[in-house]
């Protein structure tokens, strides 16, 4: 996306090509008031990489996810998407806060899931895909409802297309959650808790979901409490607990082979 | 949900004797008594003089002013609920500027009653008797009278515009507070700016929490209308009855007859105000499928999974992540 490179330049931000991380974390700080919930957070997330975020409720890992598509702004440090800083424009050694209508740009890019789905209500499952292409790309009302027939068959639901959120399961609306962030096909996707709302017997379909979309080399930051899913699909996975990341590495090494004390406490009690 | 059909037809059904309210028969008895008494009673009033009132409930003149009340009220209804949402978005805006807009206009139209507001209208060609284009303080370009400008129908209609939107901003301002934030989370997560935002999720979803205490406003509106003598417009039902009570030295028959009109437009209004909750209804209501439950739905997803297997996020049903 060439308008958001244009004026980042600086130390690492200055090209996308495919080496260039899709998301970098330096010393991202935020707080809230005088409450400090991330401090001095630096990660990597690689193209294609699947990243699990873990650990206590808390521990800052949902506020980290918002902080990058910008829902939360973050307090000091510097954090870029596929080599674009942020909400913030960069010149002459200052970084400048973008309009939001730049943010909004940003933001397109970004696959985002939520813990409560927040589909819209007041529209079907098929008019909630159809939304942002056509009110946010512009994209003709036809070819957005053939998109997004086909985003829904990929989740399972194209015979619940026009069924409103109030009609379908937990599991239902999360998937068509899903379809409908990736309707505005997203570089990135971020995955706040996406189970946690789902009746038990209901993970299991929007996890699969999920696990399809890892195998289509989407890049994905999940933050979840599913450990199972974590050492079968992410490539990476993080541990954060008071606002600092505690541990990283390989799932099936720091799940089998945690490294830290607080790490260990906190699997024992949730594996 | 248990009980197999076969199980069912085993067990003959149980007669069941309904509950009996038999006090509620004798005060229903009661009440009617009361009512037709008062009814055959007003019947034969002279007071109530109801030859007059066959004879004025559909004279031209009083029709005509109920025209005039329904236009009134349907007018600076519809000016009030679009300043009010314009108000009540202001006020939830992220700019500072519009946000103090929106205040003082609630804090002055609120803080006055509408008969004083409706009174300074009347007054407004006697205080800005001129209107002036040029630069201010300086001699105008152009200058013309106030006079041509301002007629009495249209300041009612600004006047009593004016004063409702200020309550309606209070009452969209209510709707809007009633939506998820996560609604407006999800929109923003999807790139949709702040007024996109608004105008396609917050506001569809506040309508529904809009529109009962707005049929209220309407109603209260239509009664309303009867104080723009203030200005003074005269040609409203209200005015146009007394008028003709003052012309037959009888102002009972009249009261009932612009009771009967004001009654008349409440219940079409009415009518209309379960239409338009009807349609804002939408997403909310009975499930298409009673039958289906979560599970057999889950379940046929899974089957359509399956077969979709040329799908890039083909389901892998091997080995479940918990």
């Amino acid at each position: 996306m060439s308008e958001q490179t244009t004026g980042a330049v600086g130390e690492g931000t200055a090209t996308t090509d495919a080496t260039t991380p899709m998301v970098l974390a330096e010393h991202v700080s935020k707080s809230f008031g005088s409450n400090e919930v991330l401090k001095d957070i630096s990660l990597e997330v690689k193209r294609g990489e699947v990243l699990c975020l873990v650990g206590p409720s808390g521990s800052g890992k949902s506020t980290f996810l918002r902080c990058i598509n910008h829902l939360e702004q973050v307090s000091s440090g510097r954090l870029s998407v596929d080599g674009a800083l942020v909400g913030y424009r960069e010149a002459g050694g200052r970084l400048y806060e973008m309009h939001p209508k730049d943010i909004s740009k940003q933001r397109r890019d970004i696959g985002m899931v939520f813990q409560r789905f927040n589909l819209f209500p007041h529209m079907t499952a098929l008019e909630n895909v159809m939304e942002a292409p056509t009110q946010v790309k512009g994209v003709s009302k036809a070819k957005a409802k053939a998109r997004a027939l086909e985003l829904l068959a990929r989740v399972g639901l194209a015979e619940r297309a026009d069924y409103y959120p109030a009609h379908l399961s937990g599991g239902q609306q999360q998937r068509v959650a899903i379809a409908r962030a990736l309707a505005m096909d997203p570089k990135l996707m971020l995955f706040d808790e996406p189970t946690s709302a789902l009746d038990p017997e209901l993970v299991g379909e929007v996890l699969d979901v999920m696990k399809g979309l890892a195998k289509t080399g989407m890049t994905m930051i999940v933050v979840t409490h599913e450990m199972g899913f974590a050492r079968e699909v992410a490539d990476t996975l993080v541990f954060m607990d008071g606002g600092v990341v505690v541990e990283t590495g390989d799932p099936r090494e720091v799940l089998s082979n945690p490294q830290h004390a607080r790490t260990q406490a906190f699997l024992s009690k949730v594996l | 949900m248990s009980d197999s059909p076969t199980e069912a037809t085993k067990q003959p059904p149980m007669k069941v004797v309904k509950l009996r309210h038999p006090w509620r028969i004798v005060f229903a008895v009661v009440l009617l008594a009361a009512v037709a008494v008062f009814v055959i009673d007003a019947a034969q009033r002279e007071a109530f003089d109801w030859p007059s009132v066959g004879k004025y409930v559909f004279d031209q003149r009083v029709s005509m002013a109920a025209g005039y009340t329904l236009l009134l009220t349907v007018l600076a209804m519809v000016i009030g609920v679009v300043l009010g949402i314009i108000l009540a978005v202001m006020r939830q805006s992220p700019n500072p500027v519009l946000k103090s807009i929106a205040w003082v206009y609630l804090w002055i139209f609120r803080g006055t009653p509408v008969y004083v507001q409706l009174v300074f209208w009347g007054l407004l060609s006697t205080i800005y008797t001129t209107v002036d284009l040029g630069v201010p303080f300086m001699e105008a370009w152009i200058s013309f009278p106030t006079e041509v400008l301002f007629n009495a129908f249209w300041l009612a209609v600004i006047g009593l515009a004016l004063n409702e939107s200020a309550y309606m901003a209070e009452i969209v301002r209510a709707g809007l507070l009633s939506v998820d934030s996560g609604q407006h989370e999800a929109a923003t997560a999807l790139g949709m700016g702040w007024g996109k935002t608004m105008r396609r999720v917050v506001l569809p979803q506040a309508m529904r929490v809009i529109i009962p205490p707005t049929g209220n406003e309407v109603i209260s509106m239509l009664k309303t209308t009867s104080l723009v003598s203030a200005i003074p417009f005269t040609l409203e039902l209200y005015m146009r009855t007394r008028d003709i009570s003052v012309e037959i030295f009888n102002p009972i028959p009249l009261l009932i007859v612009a009771s009967i009109w004001y009654l008349a437009i409440t219940s079409v209004l009415m009518v209309g105000q379960y239409f338009l909750e009807k349609r804002f209804a939408r997403g909310v209501g009975v499930r298409p499928d009673a039958g289906a439950g979560p599970v057999t739905a889950s379940m046929s997803a899974v089957e359509l999974e399956q077969t979709d297997a040329e799908a890039a996020i083909g389901a892998k049903h091997g080995g479940d992540a918990r």
